[in-house]
């Protein structure tokens, strides 16, 4: 079946099968950003927003992206360069393979959350595994990007 | 899983019918765990059209709609304000955020799933489900009935009129499945306890339940009985944690529970 | 100590990367894949331990879409080792591409490639198979001896002595012993013996393992591959595919982490395997089902352990012997299991007798092999638990203890000598070890002497303190080697390429850092490449602690011949002698004050206008000694005295890895590390079903840390400058996973005063061992 979609404000129609998932049509559409890292939702690399909101895309049926708005992270260059760069300087940029997903997320929050204590920050990164940094230093850039952008 | 066709139906009826037609139908509530089913079916029923996102709060009860993504009941004010917002609570304590975005009220009440933690808080709240076919059943019935209903969820009704609660899930991580679930509720008729995760799915501690309701005070005595009672329903074990340790985990916050509770109360 | 004010060493720069693998610009070896590549899956199996009687793929094969199907019968009998180590391997040769023995459920059984996923995976199931299907050995502890034997085949083989006597399930053993360990220990005043067990830990790094082939203009096979070892991966395909090595390109692209996972070979062999037989690209990417059940883990160990002290606390004797289950497949069986003596023992260097013992035996699980701080994680768990139980036996602060025995700067232990990797070791003193200072300061940083050993704070929660210290290495002596080209260009900026394996620890970032350092050249100078076995000189790859000491000492020698080089063709240009030439932050003068020439503009003419030539250095490096990098660890943590559930509310490391290259960097390495010690300790744990089956298979089963697991992480380096290695540095990688498994058991018996004694600590053991302990008394 066709949908037709919005893929980072450009308008998209494509042909997917009932069952296939949002991840899969994203690659076949050429969006590189959009990997895979476990299949079973646990993990939020394959992470991009549907409507402004974080979902993740290796569940969702692409048929349900019909006439919605994805976004990915070549979407929001603008976050992601930022948040990069108080990545590099926490020392939080390492094997960066679950970084795209952390920065759909964290544009997300900023759009939602007036408030960003350190609980909010924790609660909506918690779905975002990563087997390098430990965390801490993540949380700590996440939180100077976001007090920056105030 | 597979399937072959997909429709997202007009009317609760199209979706009805085509429940009835096939038993390789199904509705395809968030879609979170569908991966993890090797099953092919004919049609996936969508209902995403339908409305059944909202959630409305009435005078006396809140009525959740079947497709309300669990990050929506994290996050609205009114629910939280129930029962020491234990609702609230084991909504956000499902996986990560952009999964509650996906995974809505109405996949994890009709899956019964074992592991599901808004159905135990639901099933302490005394909870009413309400079907299209069936009408309005309570999820404590429901989750008593055998095998799948062939209805379709329409909603989730929580009263009102609770007084304090209490949830706690024990879990290895905060993005892992609980080892157990327990919901303590005041209501107008006595405390309410359910535990989840035990592994199978939530069910009432009627004994301790009785022994509180029937209880002068709840004194430290009432507590230990109701807290064995409550570690002596049937758990089982799975990796999350031993039968012996959820008997254990049982007992222990049952009587912090009703402490809390009690002195909430008072 | 040569220490002095750096320019763009131990400074902290971001990584050369990170903005671009942030905006999601194709960096991965998937990103890479070609479009038309053939997919491959893998039929894998569904029994411990089987041999295949059987298999038709007639009816795969003739599935539309399909293009090849490869079984057992496909390939020669050639073993080797998976293990991607330096040649000759330590490990047996125990692996057939495919072969018609499965060991573990999830072996290879055979190969499909096809045109896409689905067509792939309905081929596999058409595919027929039937099993003879064997007793497995499920128990590690009764592998040795056991009447399944689970390598029969006579092909393979040990490329030296390791101990290998695959009759008796046996892939490697071990012995040595320094003095007399049973007559000291019998004149000790007071011995303490464990037994300890650490559990399978799986890498989990977020890029699953993944591979893409295809055949060049030139005809020849290139491989892109998320791979610490590029250039293990293309010795070992060409020998066990009998493909001439100079047709074989391995590009190692960005890597989504490591941590010894990507060490060994996992999909490279299949994919060449399809493409050279079909002339296609192809590609296999492991799902994360497969990444669990199909890679490998760390080894799980059992520690029996004996410590001898006096009875005024000082250590006599070190008894460390030992079993640990290699899985299916023998990789690094030997080499783990000898860093679970040789980078834990030396620890307290002043014992008079010293022994560590063991097998490492097969067993129908999966494979063990190469996990960050392997060996030593196991190691340092039995022994740093052991010796708070020498402290409570002497009525000793356990710190106090360790301070009294632990190794300290110029001294050195005899263990060094005699045990290295696989191989007998080499003698080294200690010329860097701050490890004195790093107890006092973490003593410090956790509050030691306010809050250790515990305080109660409220009527269900106990807070505790818990230390270990810990020591590594810095590369494998003589044996781990790596290269570094500098190419200059014009206008004074270079390329700096490394065979050196980036797997996303920062190492392209900090070995520019270290070329800029000594051209005195801004970091933006430096582009750098990693790697390609075409393109970039040899290195043995990510691991062992090896890149910031090995690699950085190749790129400081690349660069010291830059710089002299450079100082020559400014004397030539200025007409002056190299001698009377001052060198500054890219600009040459000369001494008596004669016009001065500019780096870039140097460059310029040397590739346009003056005696025009090409300027390239190449610097090459192995240790002739592994200088440790050492650390302590304290914990506190809040414990429920009902339920056992433990919250961690901060972890405090202070640690010794001479200059940091990078401090951010390092510090990413320490916390991640700190973490993966966290995960072992409390959390991760490998279930299997009875029959053999890993139930673990996913995030969803295997629990890893997440952003709530450790409420704050410190961490501290010493002022440390480690003579032999680059601008003071030693390795960083390994050592910050050795002591969350000991200090959170110690925070445990702090609290409530029952020891775990095998991992992970869950809050069902602590509870178990406290009503033990209240039937006991």
């Amino acid at each position: 079946m066709k949908i037709e979609l919005t893929v980072n404000a450009r308008r998209r129609s494509v042909e997917v099968s009932p069952d296939d998932y949002l991840v899969d049509t994203l690659k076949k559409l050429g969006y590189k950003s959009v990997r895979r890292g476990c299949d079973t939702t646990s993990c939020g690399v394959c992470t991009v927003l549907v409507d402004g909101d974080p979902i993740p895309s290796c569940a969702f049926l692409s048929v349900r992206a019909d006439q919605r708005a994805v976004t990915t992270v070549e979407g929001i260059p603008e976050t992601a360069s930022a948040l990069a760069e108080e990545f590099g300087q926490t020392g939080a940029d390492q094997c960066g393979f679950c970084n795209p997903g952390i920065a759909l997320t964290v544009h997300a929050m900023q759009e939602k959350e007036s408030d960003t204590d350190d609980e909010t920050i924790r609660r909506h990164l918690v779905g975002h595994l990563c087997r390098c940094t430990g965390y801490q230093s993540q949380h700590e850039a996440i939180k100077a990007y976001l007090g920056d952008e105030k | 899983m597979k399937f072959k066709t997909y429709r997202r139906v007009e009317s609760l009826d199209e979706a009805y019918q085509l429940l009835q037609e096939d038993r390789k139908n199904m509705v395809v509530a968030g879609g979170g765990w569908l991966k993890m089913s090797s099953r092919t079916l004919e049609t996936a029923i969508d209902l995403s059209a339908l409305g059944l996102d909202r959630i409305v709060a009435g005078e006396d009860t809140i009525e959740i709609g079947s497709m309300t993504p669990l990050s929506a009941i994290e996050a609205d004010s009114g629910i939280a304000a129930l029962a020491s917002g234990i609702l609230s609570q084991a909504a956000g304590a499902v996986m990560g955020l952009s999964f509650r975005n996906l995974a809505t009220v109405g996949g994890s009440v009709v899956g019964k799933y074992g592991f599901s933690d808004v159905l135990t808080p639901l099933l302490a709240m005394g909870a009413e489900l309400d079907f299209y076919g069936e009408g309005r059943i309570s999820l404590e019935a429901f989750l008593k009935k055998k095998g799948r209903t062939a209805d379709i969820l329409k909603s989730v009704i929580v009263p009102r009129s609770l007084g304090p609660g209490y949830f706690k899930k024990v879990r290895k991580t905060r993005l892992d499945f609980a080892a157990l679930n327990l919901a303590v509720v005041t209501t107008q008729r006595g405390y309410r306890i359910a535990v989840g995760s035990r592994p199978s799915a939530a069910t009432l501690g009627e004994e301790a339940m009785e022994i509180l309701n029937s209880a002068d005070t709840i004194d430290e005595a009432t507590i230990e009985k109701a807290a064995r009672a409550v570690a002596s329903l049937k758990y089982g074990d799975n990796p999350r944690a031993s039968k012996a340790y959820r008997e254990h985990v049982a007992y222990v916050y049952t009587k912090r529970a009703i402490e809390e509770v009690r002195d909430c109360e008072d | 100590m040569k220490k002095k004010t750096f320019k763009t060493v131990n400074t902290q720069f971001p990584s050369v990367d990170g903005k671009g693998i942030m905006m999601g610009r194709p960096a991965y070896t998937d990103d890479f894949a070609p479009v038309d590549a053939l997919t491959i899956k893998v039929l894998r199996s569904p029994h411990p331990f089987a041999r295949i009687a059987s298999i038709d793929t007639s009816a795969a094969e003739a599935m539309e879409g399909v293009e090849i199907v490869l079984t057992h019968k496909d390939f020669k009998r050639n073993p080797f080792t998976r293990a991607g180590q330096g040649y000759p391997e330590p490990s047996p040769h125990d692996k057939f591409v495919l072969d018609e023995y499965v060991r573990y459920v999830g072996d290879e059984v055979a190969a499909v490639a096809a045109v896409d996923e689905e067509t792939a995976l309905s081929a596999l199931d058409a595919i027929d198979v039937e099993y003879e299907v064997y007793e497995p050995v499920l128990d590690f502890e009764s592998a040795k001896g056991h009447d399944s034997i689970i390598h029969p085949e006579k092909e393979v083989y040990e490329m030296f002595p390791i101990g290998f006597d695959p009759e008796r399930n046996v892939a490697a053993s071990y012995h040595m012993e320094i003095g007399d360990v049973e007559q000291t220990l019998a004149q000790s005043d007071v011995v303490v013996e464990e037994t300890f067990y650490t559990q399978a830990q799986a890498h989990t790094m977020l890029e699953p393992h993944t591979v893409n082939a295809h055949i060049d203009y030139q005809d020849r096979l290139v491989l892109f591959s998320a791979t610490q070892t590029p250039f293990h991966v293309r010795r070992i395909l060409s020998q066990t595919l009998e493909v001439p090595i100079s047709r074989i390109r391995v590009i190692k692209p960005r890597v989504g982490g490591g941590f010894g996972g990507k060490q060994a070979i996992h999909g490279e062999m299949l994919a060449a395997a399809v493409t050279l037989r079909t002339g296609r690209p192809s590609k296999l990417t492991y799902t994360r089902q497969e990444v669990f059940e199909s890679s490998y883990t760390r080894h799980p160990m059992r520690l029996n352990i004996r410590i001898g002290s006096t009875k005024d606390g000082r250590l006599t004797a070190l008894d460390l012997q030992g079993l640990s289950d290699t899985g299916a497949y023998g990789e690094h069986a030997l080499t783990v299991y000898m860093v679970t003596g040789s980078k834990v023992l030396p620890l307290y260097n002043k014992v008079d007798a010293v022994r560590f013992a063991g097998d490492v035996v097969y067993t129908n699980h999966v494979s063990s092999g190469a996990f960050r701080g392997y060996g030593a994680v196991q190691g340092n768990f039995a022994l740093e638990s052991a010796i708070d139980k020498v402290a409570d036996k002497l009525g000793m602060d356990p710190m106090a203890l360790r301070q009294k025995n632990m190794i300290l700067e110029g001294e050195t232990s005899p263990i060094f000598e005699v045990m290295g990797e696989g191989t007998e070791g080499t003698a080294m003193d200690m010329e860097s070890c701050k490890l004195d200072y790093c107890v006092k300061r973490g003593m410090e940083l956790i509050g030691y002497e306010e809050k250790s050993p515990r305080r109660e704070v409220s009527e269900h929660k106990i807070r505790s303190i818990g230390g270990a210290i810990a020591m590594q290495g810095s590369g494998i002596p003589y044996i781990d080697m790596g290269a570094a080209t500098l190419k200059l260009n014009d206008d004074g900026f270079f390329n700096l390429t490394v065979g050196a394996t980036d797997i996303g620890q920062g190492s392209d970032t900090i070995l520019a850092q270290i070329a800029a350092e000594q051209l005195e050249v801004p970091l933006e100078k430096m582009v750098v490449y990693s790697s390609d076995t075409d393109l970039t000189p040899f290195d043995v790859g990510a691991y062992a602690s090896s890149t910031t000491y090995v690699s950085g000492n190749a790129v400081l020698k690349a660069a010291q011949q830059m710089r002299s080089r450079l100082v020559e063709e400014a004397a030539r240009s200025m007409q002056t002698s190299p001698e009377a030439i001052i060198y500054e932050d890219g600009r040459f003068e000369a001494e008596d004050g004669s016009p001065g020439i500019d780096l870039g503009e140097l460059a310029t003419k040397l590739y346009y206008n003056e005696d025009q030539k090409q300027l390239t250095t190449t610097g090459s490096y192995y240790g002739t000694k592994s200088p440790p990098p050492f650390m302590v660890g304290f914990v506190e943590i809040e414990i429920d005295r009902e339920t056992g559930e433990l919250d961690i509310l901060d972890y405090v490391s202070v640690v010794d890895c001479g200059t940091t290259i990078n401090p951010a960097l390092a510090r990413g390495q320490i916390e991640g590390g700190i973490v993966q010690g966290i995960g072992m300790a409390l959390t991760e744990d490998e279930h299997y079903s009875k029959k053999g089956k890993l139930i673990s298979k996913d995030f969803l089963n295997y629990k890893i840390p997440d952003n709530y697991t450790v409420k704050k992480l410190t961490t501290e380096f010493a002022d440390s400058y480690e003579d032999s290695g680059p601008y003071g540095a030693k390795s960083v990688a390994e050592i910050g996973i050795d002591t969350p498994p000991a200090a959170l058991a110690n925070a445990v018996e702090n609290a409530l005063g029952v020891r775990i004694r095998s991992l992970p600590i869950t809050p069902e053991k602590i509870v178990a061992a406290l009503k033990e302990s209240r039937t006991d008394t």
